[in-house]
Order: C-alpha cells, then structure tokens, then sequence
C-alpha cells in the first residue's frame, strides 16, 4: 500500500463518511489538514468567524438534515472556543465530530505555543474523545467516532490530532473497532406490559422529548399513529417540538416551566404517563416531590442512565424512541386493542384549555412580542420555515406562539441553554437546507453573543434572515429578577446596543427596523421578500414577561398566568434551586 | 437554608475496562464531575496482551445514586463491563497494607506481638523499626492500623480495595 499523510487519511475518511460540509477556522496545528483540504473538492468549508460558531453551525446542520455535523479548528484556543458548541452538542444529543489540532507529540506537556488539554477538557462534555497518536488509527479512530456520534444517544465526538500525526506518513492501517453496541429494539415483553398499561388506562399522556427527533422522521410518524390509536394526548419538551403536530387536536402544546397549563396540568393529574426519548430535566419536572404523583410511569429511553435519574419510573424500556414506538404500535394493531374512553379525560382537559394560558394583555401603540412571534408564524407557516432560537424569553415567545408539524424545523439549546445558539445554527442548518426558509428568532442580547457569524453569511450567500424581539433587557434575567429579587434589576439591562440596521448594512445585509403594531406584518413581508440574509430589529415592548411560568420550586399545579398577581420574592430553598 | 445530607451505604464495584490512556482519567473524572464519591480505586491490566484492565471502586451513595453510578460508568466507551460486587452476592474483598512502626522496648515488642496476632509479615525491619505486610479486608486493616498508633505508628501504605466474587463464576 502507498504511503499517505495523517491528513490524507483523515479528508480520505471524512469523504468516506460521507462528509460534504465541515465548519472550520485554520490555525498553526491544523496547517496540513487545510492544504489537503485545499485540494478536495468533494468537501465543502464553511470558513466562520469564531470558533463557538463552527461548532453551533455544525449542531443546526446536524439537527436540521439528521446527518452528523463536522468542525474543524485548531489547538489551544481553537478548541477551548468550541468548548461550549461541545457542550450544548452533548446535552441535547447532537450528531457533532469535532477535529482539533493539536501540538507535536513530543511537545505535549511542555506547555508550547497553543497549547491546551483538549481530550482533558473536553473529556466530560463529549460522548467520547481521542488523541491521535500513530496516523496508521486515524481511519479506525474516524470510523468509530462516526459510529458514536449518530448511533445509539447522539452526541459530540472530539479527534484531537497532533500536528506531526498530520504530516508524518505511513501505509499501515490499524483495524476497526466495535466497542459501541447502542440498544435498538425493546424487549419484547416490556413492549407488550407497555401496551398493556395503555390499553387500560383513563388519563393517560405521551410526554415525548428529542429522542423522537433524534430517531428520524419515521419515529414522528410513529408517533402520530400511536396518538391516534390510543387517543391519549401529546404534550413535548421543548427538544421534542415538531415531532407531533402542533395542529393536531391531541396536542397540548410545551410542558413544563414555560409551557402551557394544559400540558403541566395533563402530567400532574394522568393515570398513565409514557415518556418517549425525553428525561426528565428539571425544566420538565419542577419541584420533584409533587411531580405528577398519581401516575404509572413508563420511560422509553435509548440511554440506560436516563431512566431512573431523577424520576423513579414502574416501567423502564431501554430502547430507540422510534423502534419502540413502532413496536407499540404493531402490538396494539396486532391485538386488536381498544382503548378505555377517554371522554371523562378530555372534558377535563377542555376545561384546563378553556384557561387559554397563551393569552397576553394587548398593546395598542407598542408590539407586544408574543404577537410578533404569531405574526411571524401566520406570514411564515406556508414555507415551513426553519426556526432557530438563541436562549431567553424570545426562545420560549417562540417554543410557545410558533407552531411546528415537522420533526428537523425547530433548532434551539435546550440543555445547554446557550446565547448565541441562534445565528451560527441558522447558518449552519441553511447550509444543510440550501432552499428553505431558516429564520433565528433572536434577542438583542443573546444576538451580540455571536454576532461576527453575520460575515459567514455574507461569504456564502446564505439568506439567512435574524428576527431580532429587542426589548432593551437581557429580558429572561430581567424577569426573574422582577419576580425573586424584588425588582433589583442587577447588570440585565442592554445599554449600548448597536443600530442593528445600520450593523446590517455593513455586513452586506438587509436591514429592517420594525417600530410599531401597524408595521409588523409589512416588515415581516419585507424580510420573507429579501432574497438574501436580513436582519430585523423588532422593538418589542419592553417589560413583558414570559408566561405561564413554574416558579422555581414549585408544583405543575403552581403555574403564574398572566392574570396572576406576581409575588416579588422567595426563599432560599426555591432561590437555590433557580 | 442548609445543605442535605442523604444516608448512603457502601458499595464494591468492579469495571473491565480498555487499557488506554485516558481511561482512569474517564472514569474518575466522571465522579468527580458527577458527585459520586471514591472511597478507593484500584486498578491493573489483567490480560496477557495488556489490552484489559480491573477496576475495583469502593464507592458510597444511596440506592438510586449507585444505581446511576453503575448506568454511567456502563455509559463510557471503554467500560466494557461494570459489576456491583455488593449487590451479586457473596464476594471476597481485599487489600494490602504496608505499616511502618518505629520504637524501642516494650513497645517494639508489643507492635511484634499485634503483627503475629495478625498474621502481618515483617518485610524490613531496623533496630527501632519494622514494616509490616498486612493483607485482608478494609475492618481489619483499619483496626490493625488503629493499634499500631498506639505503639509507635510512622506511616501507612494501603492499595484499596479488590474483589471478586466467591465460586466458580466470573464477575
């Protein structure tokens, strides 16, 4: 066998996995892997401005086309910058491999010139990492982070490759290895017990999560079929929107801190709870003790440790979300299984609906930002756009007024709960979805996080458009602060914004100020009409808060609505808990 | 408002493991970084190629917590097999001491005299010192080591516990 360069092996293997687009910013130790990258065609680079964006752009690629994304940055301050993309990756279950530089073999340790720990830090916010020592384990060392980036849980998976390894060459080739054997199927049984419990249920409720995203669109489909059959409602996590239709009249909309008093009620007061690729994040659950403790509990969940984390469940099934699904489905059918009515069930959730939780008080001169999300939603919904989020009150405006009916639509830092997710995501997912229509609603803090990704855009023509609900506060701290800290507004407020028209139009961008009610719509058109990247600053008004909210600490059955009268602080316990 | 504390009990794990570099790294790390407790950890290759190692960790939590324990080690791509020695039944457990005791007369003689009662080997010894090997489980190590405080007790080495379990199958 001819000899090859660690480079030649690695975009040998990359193309290999078939690998089209990698995120990447050159640096000193990845030299040799962009001079072999130079002269491949088949691999497109998307050259960003800063490293935390390759590895966002790479997760919205991934969470937008369900192929895994790839990053490609150099040592020391190219790894500890994607740091935190790895660790917004890992916890919400992110297809990511992630190719570092590192120094020579012979320097590591010896605290050279961009030099830093990566498989140290990285260690614990990866699936799995590896330094690449011997160019001859580059091509199993690939071939296995593939395999454990998509398959079983999903995650990031970190290569780190020193320089020399890069260059030196060698015809050997160590064998592949197989130390991932992911759950895949349900036992069988379980599946049947699972059914079984469905089957005799008088309130029951599927409380699905990202792992039917995660799963592909056949799991959605699943889904859809089991909902029908057993007529139990749905309610999602916030990582799970999208995989049930949010027109379907089985859906109850977002549980948890955020979500709708239909769905947080639905959990508290069901019989049957079947939680399909979801885990119980505290998010989900508030305060632990009082979470829906009536109902049997059946934890479908493709990683073992995911059951029995924080909820005790009756039945645990280690399983893929879809497979599972499937399976339920098939035993349900194959039994010729009728459900109990579920009249009683419905008429109360009716009743929990009829509280219409979503409502806002009105603004007659100013734009309430809950009705820019819907207004962005009614304009947008024919091209089934996809919606990318930073994190704060705009993220959960949007989880709450946008609705979704496609699994792959909806891109947001769920466990992680990253500013600065939004822009690079949309990048990153327009790559991947050259023809859709990728909008990131943002806010005009979390925005200015990764704000240099607008060059990005502007490089590759990618028309991405950034929906900006400016209201002036870090509007998420500023509630909070309303709510638990007497008002004592600590470093929340957005002093010194830029004129995002005038940043816009520097980056080659279209820019669209949006002041008023009256011109929401018009504005809107004008950024859907633009074909190519726009940014709009929606000045929204400016103290409104995001509810129905679970205070921290408390119960489901504890939920702040609008109407409510908001106490202005609370105890340590429930302060600590945050 | 006060920090909780949950009662825990004791419990022996054993992991086989790839023996590569990083993976004690992974492994204690994820304790760390987890919050679980590492009462001791020991840990060699055990295969004639050098490719496997043992893990013994003794750790301590409440029920659920070992139990996740166990789910997140298994989580881990080196771990090939992970055992709660405690929770499978009968087992033996384990360790090495090495105690050095330093002094004169009649305490000299009655350090000598706990060491045969326990069955301690004397591996160096100096006119005003000895070393003893001791070998056997974790209670009677400790109280071993407790009565050579009394007569002149210099350090203490201890390997931390291994395990395995009793009768004619593997763990």
């Amino acid at each position: 066998m001819r000899e090859k360069s660690g480079a030649d092996i690695l975009i040998e293997s990359l193309i290999a996995e078939g690998v089209e687009v990698v995120f990447g910013y050159p640096g000193g130790a990845v030299l040799p892997i962009y001079d072999t990258l130079f002269e491949h065609s088949k691999i497109r680079h998307v050259l960003v401005r800063h490293e935390a964006g390759a590895a966002h752009a790479a997760e919205g690629y991934a969470r937008a086309t369900g192929k895994p994304g790839v990053v490609l940055v150099t040592s020391g301050p190219g790894a500890t910058n994607a740091v935190t993309g790895i660790a917004d990756a890992f916890l919400d279950s992110i297809p990511m491999v992630v190719i570092t530089g590192q120094v020579a073999t012979n320097l590591i340790g010896s605290d050279a010139f961009q030099e830093a720990d990566t498989v140290g830090i990285t260690r614990h916010c990866s699936k799995h990492n590896y330094l690449v020592k011997d160019p001859a384990d580059l091509n199993s060392v690939i071939a296995e982070a593939f395999d454990l980036a998509t398959r079983g849980r999903p995650g990031p998976v970190v290569v780190d490759i020193p320089k020399n390894v890069q260059v030196a060459v060698t015809s050997e080739k160590t064998p592949a290895r197989n130390r991932h054997k992911p759950a895949d199927k349900a036992d069988f049984g379980k599946i049947t017990q699972a059914v079984e419990l469905l089957s005799k249920a008088k309130a029951p409720i599927l409380y699905t999560g990202g792992g039917i995203i995660n799963s592909g669109p056949k799991a959605s489909a699943a889904l859809r079929e089991l909902a029908e059959l057993t007529g139990a409602p749905v309610t999602s996590t916030l990582m799970g929107l999208g995989a049930f239709p949010a027109s379907d009249d089985k859906w109850l909309g977002m549980l948890g801190m955020h979500g709708t008093y239909e769905a947080n009620m639905a959990m508290n007061q069901c019989d049957l709870m079947l939680c399909l690729g979801a885990r119980f994040d505290d998010r989900v659950t508030g305060r632990l003790d009082a979470f829906s403790p009536h109902s049997t509990k059946i934890h479908v969940d493709i990683d073992r440790s995911s059951i029995n984390k924080t909820v005790p469940v009756d039945l645990g099934i280690v399983a893929d979300a879809g497979q599972a699904i499937q399976q339920m489905v098939d035993v349900w059918k194959s039994r010729k299984t009728k459900p109990q009515p579920l009249d009683e069930w419905w008429s109360r959730i009716k009743g929990w609906r009829a509280v219409e939780c979503l409502n806002y008080p009105e603004h007659k001169t100013e734009i309430m930002p809950q009705l820019a999300v819907q207004r962005l939603h009614e304009l947008t919904k024919d091209r089934n756009p996809i919606i990318t989020t930073e994190v704060g009150q705009h993220q959960m405006w949007a989880a709450q007024h946008f609705h979704f009916d496609d699994p792959n639509r909806w891109l947001t830092s769920g466990g992680l709960g990253t500013m600065g997710y939004g822009m690079p995501a949309a990048i990153g997912a327009q790559m991947g979805m050259p023809d859709a229509l990728v909008i990131d609603i943002a806010g005009e803090a979390s925005i200015q996080m990764n704000i240099q990704e607008m060059g990005t855009a502007t490089q590759y023509r990618l028309p991405v458009k950034i929906f900006i609900l400016n209201n002036q506060w870090m509007g998420m701290v500023r509630q909070w602060q309303e709510l638990t800290y007497e008002g004592r507004y600590s470093s929340s407020y957005s002093d010194s914004l830029p004129d995002f028209v005038a940043l816009a139009e520097s980056y080659g961008w279209k820019g669209i100020c949006i002041e008023k009610p009256g011109d929401l719509d018009s504005g809107i058109q004008a950024m859907i009409d633009h074909d190519g990247p726009v940014m709009v600053d929606c000045r929204v008004t400016k103290e409104a808060n995001c509810f129905p909210m679970i205070p921290s600490g408390a119960a489901h059955t504890e939920m702040i609505l609008h109407s409510d009268e908001v106490s202005g602080t609370m105890d340590d316990e429930a302060k600590a808990l945050v | 408002m006060h920090i909780k504390q949950e009662a825990s009990e004791r419990h022996v794990l054993t992991l086989t493991v790839d023996n590569e570099a990083g993976t004690l790294a992974r492994i204690a790390g994820m304790f760390t970084s987890r919050g679980y407790n590492i009462d001791s950890l020991t840990v060699a290759d055990i295969d004639e190629d050098r490719s496997t190692s043992r893990i013994t960790i003794v750790t301590s939590g409440p029920p659920p917590v070992i139990d996740q324990i166990i789910a997140q080690c298994e989580r881990l791509v080196p771990v090939h097999k992970v055992t709660d020695l405690t929770e499978a039944g009968p087992h033996v457990e384990r360790e090495l001491a090495l105690v050095k005791v330093s002094g004169a007369g009649d305490k000299r003689v009655e350090a000598m005299r706990l060491a045969d009662i326990y069955r301690a080997r004397v591996i160096d010894a100096t006119v005003s010192s000895f070393v003893f090997e001791i070998t056997g489980g974790p209670a009677k190590i400790d109280t071993f080591v407790a009565l050579m405080r009394e007569v002149g007790l210099v350090e203490v080495g201890r390997t931390g516990v291994v395990g395995l379990m009793r009768g004619n199958e593997a763990s």
